[in-house]
Parts: structure tokens; C-alpha cells; sequence
């Protein structure tokens, strides 16, 4: 077995035991990106000092261990681009929180991923510098917008993976990559030095191999955060308490929506989520709002603040101007220009904000029966490459069972919970709690990644 | 709910975007096959519900009014990724322009 196959967990646990040197880790790292990453194309720029950093890390919660981070976390002397042409070549003067507390506990960047441009897209196909493939069959998509940090996973180009999330786009990629991705609640880790997408419900979190995995990643770079003010000032709680706990007598409400591309993986499901009642849960199918009326609260509400943020691009402080806009960039911004307009501002803009009140209201009714719910993460398998081409809604669809629980700002978390043996393709399961109760989606998730066969890392 | 391409060109102009008069045709499609789904929210029942800006409910989350030189650029790292500068400035386009320029 090569080194860079570990979990997060097991490197730390084999360096402690002195099993295996960190330098050992990174050989093998290396020579699996050297050998794949051209044609999957999952870096756009990698960290020549990395393994001298990991060298001054071994004492670190996270012991030097390489971590791939989503090219929209600012990075100082490596560049961040946001996979567009805007920002190609930008180097940052300044550090996002997420990196630099990474850093600060001994995480170091492998490199910085590929992605959708600006995290417009569920595909990481509209990015200005190629697309990335699915490692997992290279015919399809690994999805998006943080593809390229869930592709490290499946590809194990990385030890662990950062993204960010705005509807989906850590909880989706992970889906047709076959990982794990939690998107913790909006609020929890700071979005400074993010680039600024849909400020309302931008999170950023982890994409890693397994649930376990994705707390210890999360303990290092979540919490308060003095350059955020929309930051939760409590201290988090350890996400790793939560591993390995009982989930005997906790209510799970599977949301049955009843959509005909749904058909098929809803059925799947049910089934595998029998393992939870064998657990001691009680798990019983709910019915939740049609979640076809948030795609256009998000459509609506992301598109908005997309014009309003990226209107600081205007080629003069840094980046390029802004005829170098991609073309999904130059529709987003418009939109949502022409929503926020004088005479459509009310019946759009205000109009999806009040729908979004409805699905908070919907939500609380639903969390008095259940600790959490759970629903397929994506309608089906990866799409194959080309397939968001000239769609002019493909990320919103696909998103569809995610979005819900975005413009909430809820926790929600990928679990892999069906392989397909003749594409090699996966399905995942999304896992939602309320506001601030990661720890109940953590106790499920973790639950059920131990007692399913899914989990690709687990079950060698 | 459809958008033409004059409108196209009139946004463009608003969000500072340009685009040609090829590229304001595709989009003009594609605002109106965007439109038509936003335009089911009408039918949410949503009238009379309240207006939900940001989810968490924190109020004034503030930190102490001090200088911090750490989180602070020098003048040399806030022009160092500037296309153009001047003695110490961004050199930006004209807003006003006098008879000789």
C-alpha cells in the first residue's frame, strides 16, 4: 500500500507510532501527482516548500500532514487564482483565517485546487483553466465547484481536502467522487480571505476520506473569528468527541421527494439506511418542502450578491479587468444585476428572501420530530464531461436536494452509500442538522461509514 | 418573465460587463430560461412572510475599535499587485476630463 492511500487518522497515528516518516508521504504523494495529475488536472499550482514546512510541523495536531486547498482561499506566496483568468497569477498579500489556522496547527498546503471559476458551477468544468476529471472513471465529472479538492481525495492526491461550500459544492463533488465532504453551519468557520461568492451562506469546510477525518480537519481551522463579524463567537466543540458514539434512539427522517430523477436513488437509499435501525435508530421518511422552490430562492439570492461582490473586480487595485470574465461569470453577474434593478428587486430579491423564511420555518417544524435528516446528496451518478455545457441551470438541478439546507445555513454531510460496479461511479447520502448540532450528523454519519461497505478507504 | 436583448445590453452597462451583440442574444436566452423557473417562487406563498437577510440571528457582532499594523497592508503591499501606479498611487481611469485631455 502507498502512503499517500492513508487516512488523515492513520498518518497521524504512523507517525506517532514512527512507522513511517513524513518524508516517506510525501515521495509517495509526489509520484502519484507527478504520474496523474496532467491529465486529471486537479492542481493548478502546487507548494514547492512543502515538505521542508512539514518538516517544522511534526509536532502539530496535524503533524505536517498535506492538505489540499481549494485555489479560492487566499494564499500568501502561492497563487489564487479562483480558477479564473480575472485572477491568473494573483498572489495575495494577506492569508485567509482557514490556511493560516491550518497552518498554525500543522497542516501544510499540498497545493491549490482546481474548481468551478469564482465557485460558479456544481461541475468544475466552467473553470478558465481546464476542466478536472473524475478519478474515479475519467469520463465524467468529479462535480463542483470544490471538484478539484474532492478529486485530490478520490485520486489520493492528498491526504485530506479544504473546499467551500455555497449550495452543494463540497457536499456534491464529494458525492460523485465517492469521499466524504461536510459543510459545517454558516458561521462556524470564518470566510475571511475567501473569495466572496454569495456572502450569505459562503462555508467553508472539509473533503476528506472519512468522517473521522473530516472533524480532526475541522478542528483545526474552525471557531471564532474577529475578521468575520458573521462568525459565531462561541468556541467550537471538538468534532472528534462526537466519533464513535451511539446513536440509539436518535429520530432520523429520510425526505422522500418524490421527483421522477430522483426515483431510482431514493430507492437505494431506503434500503442501505436500514443499517441505522439495526443501530437502535428510529428512522421513518418525512415529507419536506418541494425543494424545486429553493432553486429559485438560490438562483435569485446568489446571483444578487455574486454582482455585488464581484463588482471589486475591476483590474485597477489587482487581477485583470473585467472583459476577462468567463461567460458563466458574465451571466451571474448580470442576473443578478437585472434582479436587484429598480422595479425587479421586490419580485425577485425580496420575493426569494421571504421563500427562504419558509424553508427556515419548514425546517424547525421538521427538527421538533427529528434530531437530523437525510436525503440523497445528488439526484443520481457523476455526469459525464460536457454534460454542463450550455445547460443554463445545470448546477441548480443538481444541487437541488442541497440547496434547502444552504440558504438555512445548516450543517449537512456526505457519506458514500452506493457503488456502482460497472462505472465505478458512487452515490452519497446527505446527512442535515439544525443550526450548530453538527455533533448528531457526525454520530450518524460516522455510524453509518462503519457498518456500510461503501467507504472505499475502510474497506480496502 | 423574458429578457430581450436591448435589456441584455442595458445590464451589461449597469454591471460594468462587456459584452457583443452576439454574446447579449445567447444571454438574453439564457436569463429567460433562468427567469422562468425564478418566476415558480410567485407561487410559494411566501406574500406575507418575513424577509430573511442572514440566518445566524447575530446582532452587531463587533471587535474593539483598534488599530492592528498585522492586519494591515503597508502602501507597498496594497500597490504591489496594481497594474499601474504613481508615485505611491493607483493610476485609475479618468471620471472627469478637462478641454485638454
Amino acid at each position: 500500500m502507498k502512503l499517500n492511500e492513508l487516512t488523515l487518522k492513520e498518518s497521524i497515528d504512523a507517525l506517532d507510532k514512527k512507522e513511517v516518516k513524513i518524508e516517506e508521504i510525501y515521495e509517495d504523494l509526489d509520484q502519484v501527482y507527478q504520474a496523474k495529475n496532467k491529465d486529471l488536472n486537479i492542481y493548478l499550482s502546487v507548494n514547492k516548500e512543502a515538505l521542508n514546512e512539514a518538516k517544522k510541523a511534526s509536532q502539530k495536531p496535524l503533524r505536517g500532514l498535506p492538505i489540499a486547498v481549494k485555489d479560492n482561499f487566499c494564499t500568501i506566496g502561492l497563487p489564487t487564482t479562483a480558477s479564473s483568468n480575472v485572477l491568473d497569477g494573483f498572489m495575495p498579500a494577506y492569508e485567509s483565517t482557514v490556511t493560516k489556522k491550518l497552518k498554525e496547527n500543522g497542516g501544510v498546503i499540498f497545493g491549490k485546487t482546481n474548481m468551478d471559476a469564482w465557485a460558479h458551477g456544481s461541475s468544475t468544468e466552467t473553470s478558465d483553466f481546464g476542466r478536472t476529471l473524475n478519478p474515479r472513471n475519467i469520463e465524467h465529472l468529479p462535480g463542483g465547484s470544490s471538484g478539484g479538492s474532492a478529486a485530490a481525495i478520490a485520486a489520493d492526491m492528498s491526504i485530506a481536502a479544504i473546499g467551500s461550500e455555497t449550495a452543494g459544492s463540497i457536499r456534491q463533488p464529494a458525492a460523485w467522487c465517492g469521499t466524504v465532504g461536510f459543510k459545517p453551519s454558516y458561521g462556524r468557520v470564518s470566510r475571511f480571505g475567501v473569495v466572496s461568492m454569495a456572502s450569505s451562506t459562503d462555508s467553508p469546510g472539509p473533503l476528506t476520506k472519512t468522517v473521522e477525518d473530516a472533524c480532526l480537519l475541522l478542528n483545526a481551522f474552525a471557531g471564532p473569528d474577529e475578521r468575520d463579524a458573521t462568525c459565531n463567537v462561541e468556541k467550537s466543540p471538538d468534532f472528534t468527541s462526537f466519533i464513535g458514539q451511539s446513536i440509539k434512539g436518535m429520530k432520523i427522517g429520510v425526505v422522500y421527494q418524490d421527483v421522477k430523477e430522483i426515483g431510482e436513488t431514493n430507492q437505494k437509499l431506503l434500503q442501505e439506511l436500514n443499517i441505522l435501525k439495526e443501530l437502535g435508530a428510529e428512522v421513518e421518511i418525512v415529507k419536506a418542502m418541494d425543494p424545486h422552490h429553493a432553486i429559485g430562492v438560490y438562483t435569485v439570492v446568489q446571483r444578487a450578491e455574486v454582482s455585488s461582490n464581484l463588482a471589486r473586480y475591476d483590474g485597477i487595485r489587482y487581477g485583470k479587468d473585467r472583459s476577462f470574465f468567463g461567460e458563466e461569470g458574465k451571466k451571474r453577474i448580470m442576473l443578478g444585476t437585472y434582479t436587484l434593478t429598480k422595479g425587479h428587486a421586490d419580485q425577485y430579491y425580496n420575493l426569494a428572501q421571504k421563500v427562504r423564511t419558509l424553508y427556515l420555518e419548514n425546517y424547525k417544524e421538521l427538527f421538533k420530530k427529528y434530531d437530523i435528516l437525510v436525503s440523497p446528496t445528488s439526484p443520481s451518478y457523476a455526469k459525464k464531461i460536457g454534460a454542463s455545457l450550455d445547460a443554463a441551470m445545470f448546477g441548480e438541478l443538481e444541487d437541488m436536494l442541497l440547496e434547502p439546507s444552504s440558504i438555512t445555513g445548516l450543517p449537512g454531510i456526505n457519506v458514500p452509500f452506493y457503488r456502482d460496479e460497472t462505472s465505478n461511479l458512487y452515490l452519497g447520502a446527505s446527512f442535515v442538522a439544525p443550526m450548530w448540532k453538527e455533533e448528531s450528523i457526525i454520530k450518524v454519519a460516522d455510524a453509518f461509514e462503519k457498518n456500510t461497505k461503501w467507504n472505499s478507504w475502510r474497506n480496502k | 418573465m423574458s429578457v430581450n436583448n436591448t435589456q441584455v445590453k442595458h445590464i451589461a452597462q449597469l454591471a460594468n460587463i462587456p459584452v457583443t451583440e452576439e454574446e447579449s442574444v445567447k444571454l438574453a436566452e439564457a436569463f429567460t430560461e433562468t427567469l422562468i423557473v425564478v418566476d415558480r417562487l410567485k407561487k410559494a406563498g411566501a406574500n406575507k412572510t418575513a424577509i430573511t437577510h442572514q440566518v445566524t440571528g447575530f446582532k452587531n457582532i463587533l471587535r474593539d475599535d483598534v488599530v492592528k499594523p498585522e492586519q494591515s497592508f503597508t502602501q507597498e503591499e496594497a500597490l504591489a499587485n496594481a497594474k499601474s501606479t504613481y508615485n505611491g498611487f493607483f493610476v485609475v481611469p479618468y471620471v472627469l476630463q478637462n478641454k485638454d485631455n
